[in-house]
């Protein structure tokens, strides 16, 4: 059973039609990225599955977003508890203006009960491990997260998710503002954590999407024009659109 | 939308045709200087492959560029690889028309061993499969490089009945023709090899098209798929 399934998607914002009919099954345990020229709805559709569009005024969506057979879209569903379970990294790095331990503990303390100081030692410990910056950083848990560079600050926000144990990890455009050495690094880390997560990726990069994902969908105008392994749409794409689009004809 | 790496691609496909005049042109005037006894001719083969040798080179040197500089997706991608193997598989052909042009100035001096009546019908099948080959990727006719699978059956019966003649009707009869027979039994050997390679190039074009891969898969050739 695919971990999110979306059965006859559609989403509004007001009278614009944003996501047209998206019927698509992502795989646990693996990357999958979102394709498309923008504004095409890639970003629309990666927030829709931890609800983030429900902060946005006039927003409607009908159908079906089932994760872990769960339909998400189902108005009493806890939001907290869903955002626990599906996290994000955005485009540009935000962490907290606290100290680099803080900002892994924030969410451990929101959502858990009181906590033992050495279990969040732990939880530290293990977050900036699966991030590969505990070696780094180990020695300045106290200096501000806003002080790290860009690439450091982005594996931080990864690790501020992974602390409150999330299923799912939701990246928006996460590389790009960073540079080619510091993306390789990011897509390393993307392949070490997908043993544990499902990761989906929005990106205008056809050439990351192409290296790090398993699976790959092409969004076109609100549709998902095409979804399928990696290694066939970027060969033998069927749909003449995702043809154009990846070989730079579109537009 | 036209875009830049359209220009280039074209480039590459003009280098690709010209590869496939000059294997053409050395098949057709290895067995010209076979059948006319032309020591010339044979020679200008040997002599020209430098030059086919050089456009390889070339031809290659472009395709990895256009990958490097590029990173071509989808049909761009399978286009330059499928150039990069039709490439290879053009000098190869050139290379066994020098082979034949080599085998030919061994028995030029010698008086004819019989008749050439089946190895140039041979030559024509292969410089055919050649030709529809290089015309199948030209205009990415599908139809077309089946055509050229279909016809390599006809090239080893060929074979087959120009050796079986050969050994049994000469080398077995008259030890004495045996050299000028191996040569003869070279050459069938060389033009059927030039058909295989034309196989192949027919295969490396449906993939090109259509993103299948019929090599070693030959039940997916058969009607309708």
């Amino acid at each position: 059973m695919a971990k999110i399934t979306t059965k006859n998607l559609n989403l509004w914002y007001g009278t614009f039609h944003a996501l047209k009919n998206i019927n698509s099954g992502i795989e646990a345990n693996r990357i999958t990225a979102i394709i498309g020229p923008s504004g095409c709805g890639k970003s629309t559709l990666l927030r829709v599955f931890n609800r983030m569009n429900d902060l946005i005024d006039g927003v409607r969506t009908n159908g079906e977003v089932l994760i872990d057979g769960m339909n998400i879209l189902n108005g009493s569903k806890d939001l907290v508890t869903l955002r626990k379970k599906v996290g994000m990294v955005f485009q540009r790095p935000n962490p907290f203006p606290l100290s680099i331990y803080e900002n892994i503990v924030f969410g451990e303390k929101i959502h858990g009960e009181r906590i033992r100081r050495d279990k969040l030692d732990e939880i530290v410990k293990e977050s900036l491990e699966s991030v590969l910056l505990w070696d780094e950083l180990k020695d300045k848990l106290d200096k501000p997260a806003l002080s790290l560079s860009l690439e450091q600050k982005q594996r931080l926000c990864i690790a501020r998710l992974i602390a409150v144990k999330p299923d799912i990890l939701l990246m928006d455009e996460p590389c790009s503002t960073l540079d080619p050495q510091a993306t390789a690094r990011i897509e390393e880390l993307m392949r070490e954590l997908k043993d544990n997560y499902t990761i989906i990726i929005v990106t205008h990069n056809m050439q990351q999407a192409a290296r790090v994902s398993d699976n790959t969908g092409f969004m076109l105008l609100g549709e998902l024009v095409e979804f399928g392994k990696t290694e066939n749409i970027f060969t033998a794409p069927s749909d003449k659109r995702t043809e154009d689009y990846i070989t730079g004809r579109y537009g | 939308m036209e875009r830049h790496v359209d220009q280039e691609l074209k480039e590459l496909n003009k280098d690709i045709l010209k590869m496939g005049a000059f294997a053409e042109e050395a098949i057709y005037k290895s067995i010209e200087a076979l059948k006319n006894r032309d020591k010339e001719m044979a020679k200008k083969i040997i002599e020209n492959d430098d030059k086919i040798d050089e456009l390889e080179l070339l031809i290659d040197e472009k395709c990895i560029d256009l990958i490097a500089r590029y990173q071509p997706m989808a049909k761009d991608l399978r286009f330059i690889t499928t150039g990069m193997k039709l490439n290879n598989e053009l000098e190869r052909i050139a290379d066994i028309a020098m082979d034949i042009a080599q085998r030919t100035l061994e028995i030029i001096d010698k008086p004819l061993l019989k008749p050439l009546i089946d190895i140039p019908k041979l030559s024509e099948i292969a410089q055919n499969m050649v030709k529809m080959a290089i015309d199948a990727f030209v205009r990415s006719d599908i139809q077309l490089a089946k055509k050229v699978l279909l016809s390599d059956p006809d090239a080893d019966k060929l074979r087959n009945l120009i050796q079986k003649e050969l050994v049994e009707d000469y080398m077995v009869k008259d030890g004495s023709t045996a050299p000028r027979a191996v040569q003869l039994l070279l050459i069938a050997r060389f033009l059927e090899r030039i058909c295989d390679h034309a196989t192949n190039i027919a295969e490396d074009v449906i993939y090109m098209v259509q993103a299948e891969v019929v090599r070693h898969h030959p039940e997916k050739l058969k009607d309708g798929k």
